[in-house]
């Protein structure tokens, strides 16, 4: 896994950016002239109440949606103004995803769930096979390499969703609630991960949570609340 | 890492996989969809096989060197008419196959004659038609399989095979009692399986006397020298001022016999086939939208991790022309199984009398069937496909 390069300029971007819906003749702001930079190897916990924005914002960053205004800049690319098209390419090569409920295929077992986003490059079989291999000995499930999701814990099932994150080397790992789903005792585990690909791997992570406890282990944390920064805490 | 054009099959074979991977989860909707394109597929079939059938009895009736002769304006030897004297010029024509007793013709008569079929037990029409001796000779794919030939002269009768199966009575020794006359069964023939099979023959002297017909005959069947020599003979007897006749060759004549038939059958073929390919395509979009709900955060994933939105559609319109393909494979071997070489009769209109035939499961039919299959499995993965490739990606990453 390659450590990014840090030359002083952030590796996300968010400027001025506005996010609203359209419902009938009602305008529903989600998120209002924010502005964000993440700087490369950080660990960024957004957190807030439900519908504070968080998650809109972290699928800006994530090429899932677009701002209706402003700009979204990840790695020097404005991804705001890519087509659907590019946007899918540029997914499948910078970024890495978490989620809440794993999202695993269920009919696929672990390390073909975690070979998935190999599919989008030219790696030969072999050479995704080593790659596959490498992610799960990084979270710790080579043993349960052959196992479908359904005879797995939510913990290791959300191992197995972080190996698939981390697979590619993508530029950024987003993760959307991943302790959501589970106690606290795998929730640790999964933060504890987390917390070590950062530290160790130099991933750069964004994570949105409403747990105070997961947030603590990020090196920042952004306030979200009605779709405005409230406020900033750096450890 | 990069992704580019070359994935992109790749992209459509992994999700394809996972969809036919999930099938056994949604098994009740596959199945229903498998099913109504089988039953299109096999009725389509079906029905189409009649015809087929039918056309081939038909086609299979006249060799390339057998012509018929009937006189001038009339469409079936029902309304045609000749005297003796006629066919006499009709055989001194140029252009025939001889033997030793001279040119291979045979003037025919024939009358229809009520007989009560054997899987209803209700009557229909049976030709009783009178022949010369030449006759068999005239169709050279003519065998006797039981029995043996009629003497002239007497009231005896061959039968054909498809006429002795459909109807009860016809067996060799039996005798068949029409009005204050009996004919005994003598022989059982075939003859290619065409349209001669259905048919009853006798003396024509006899047929004659017994329907006091005179000496008035119907058609005249001639075997030419060679199927080349069809135009001399025929022009030779339409420019022959003491003849008025039209001459056909006989594969022609009943090509043309079988055409108000067949056209129906397939006409209404194509009708019901139709009509249940609309009930088979509502099936389908059931399935297929079915499963693309059940798979609305899975398919959102992949959009997620990068796989295309072409990649997506195109997956589903895979998975359902397996699916559609599947049952339509089933439903042509269920076709071919059920009605390949079903023998039924039916009555040929330009006749008025019975014709037996097979049905005919023919390649060209089962290519028709997978190629209905294949339309309903397109038409039902399209809107499904579409709507899948259309989701937000965002929310149906949190679908339940």
């Amino acid at each position: 896994m390659s450590q990014p390069q840090s030359n002083g300029s952030p590796l996300v971007r968010i400027d001025g950016v506005e996010k609203y819906f359209q419902r009938g003749a009602e305008k529903i702001h989600v998120l209002a002239e924010l502005n964000l930079t993440v700087a490369p190897g950080e660990f960024l916990a957004l957190m807030g109440p439900s519908g504070s924005g968080k998650s809109t914002l972290l699928n800006l960053i994530g090429g899932l949606d677009r701002p209706t205004k402003g700009t979204v800049t990840v790695a020097g690319e404005r991804i705001d103004q890519l087509s659907d098209r590019q946007l899918a390419d540029w997914r499948a090569r910078h970024i890495g995803f978490v989620f809440q409920l794993y999202n695993l295929i269920p009919v696929l077992n672990a390390e073909r769930n975690v070979e998935l986003p190999l599919l989008l490059t030219h790696l030969t079989g072999a050479q995704r096979a080593k790659h596959v291999a490498a992610a799960l000995a990084l979270v710790g499930l080579s043993h349960r390499a052959k196992h479908f999701p359904r005879t797995m814990s939510g913990g290791e099932q959300q191992r197995v969703g972080i190996a698939r994150g981390i697979v590619t080397d993508p530029t950024l790992l987003l993760c959307d609630e991943p302790t959501g789903d589970l106690d606290r005792k795998a929730g640790d585990e999964i933060l504890d991960l987390l917390g070590a690909l950062n530290r160790e791997q130099g991933k750069t992570i964004v994570m949105v949570t409403h747990d105070p406890h997961a947030s603590a282990r990020a090196s920042r944390t952004v306030h979200l609340f009605k779709g405005q920064i409230t406020s900033e805490a750096v450890k | 890492m990069q992704s580019g054009p070359l994935n992109w099959l790749s992209q459509v074979a992994a999700i394809t996989k996972f969809g036919l991977l999930s099938i056994p989860q949604r098994r009740g909707a596959v199945a229903a969809t498998i099913c109504g394109t089988a039953g299109v597929v096999t009725v389509f079939i079906g029905v189409l096989s009649i015809a087929a059938g039918f056309r081939r009895v038909m086609a299979s009736s006249g060799a390339p060197d057998a012509a018929i002769v009937l006189r001038s304006g009339a469409d079936s030897e029902m309304v045609s008419g000749f005297g003796r004297e006629e066919t006499r010029l009709i055989a001194d024509a140029p252009g025939l196959a001889r033997n030793a007793r001279g040119p291979l013709v045979s003037a025919e008569l024939f009358v229809i004659i009520n007989l009560p079929k054997r899987s209803t037990g209700t009557d229909a029409n049976v030709p009783l038609r009178g022949v010369e001796g030449a006759a068999a000779e005239v169709r050279e794919q003519l065998k006797i399989v039981s029995g043996r030939m009629f003497e002239p002269g007497k009231n005896e009768v061959i039968v054909g095979a498809g006429a002795a199966r459909e109807f009860a009575g016809l067996d060799v020794g039996a005798v068949v009692k029409v009005g204050r006359e009996s004919w005994p069964v003598v022989g059982i023939y075939t003859a290619n399986g065409g349209l001669a099979e259905s048919e009853m023959w006798t003396d024509a002297k006899v047929l004659q006397a017994a329907y006091q017909r005179g000496d008035s005959f119907q058609s005249v069947y001639a075997r030419l020298a060679s199927p080349g020599a069809f135009d001399q003979f025929k022009d030779a007897l339409t420019t022959n001022p003491r003849l008025n006749v039209k001459v056909q060759r006989v594969s022609d004549y009943y090509a043309e016999q079988s055409t108000m038939l067949a056209s129906l059958i397939t006409g209404l073929g194509v009708l019901i086939a139709a009509l249940m390919a609309v009930g088979a395509v509502f099936g389908a979009l059931n399935t297929m939208y079915s499963a693309v709900a059940a798979r609305t955060r899975e398919i959102a994933t992949l959009r997620a991790l990068g796989f295309g939105r072409g990649a997506v559609v195109l997956a589903l319109m895979v998975e359902s022309l397996v699916l559609a393909l599947g049952g339509g494979a089933i439903g042509a071997l269920a076709a071919y199984a059920v009605f390949n070489n079903f023998t039924a009769a039916t009555m040929n209109w330009q006749s008025f009398s019975q014709v037996t035939f097979a049905f005919a499961v023919t390649p060209a039919l089962l290519v028709q069937g997978v190629i209905w299959a294949t339309l309903i499995g397109l038409i039902g993965g399209l809107l499904p496909a579409v709507r899948a490739a259309r989701l937000p990606i965002a929310s149906a990453l949190r679908e339940l």
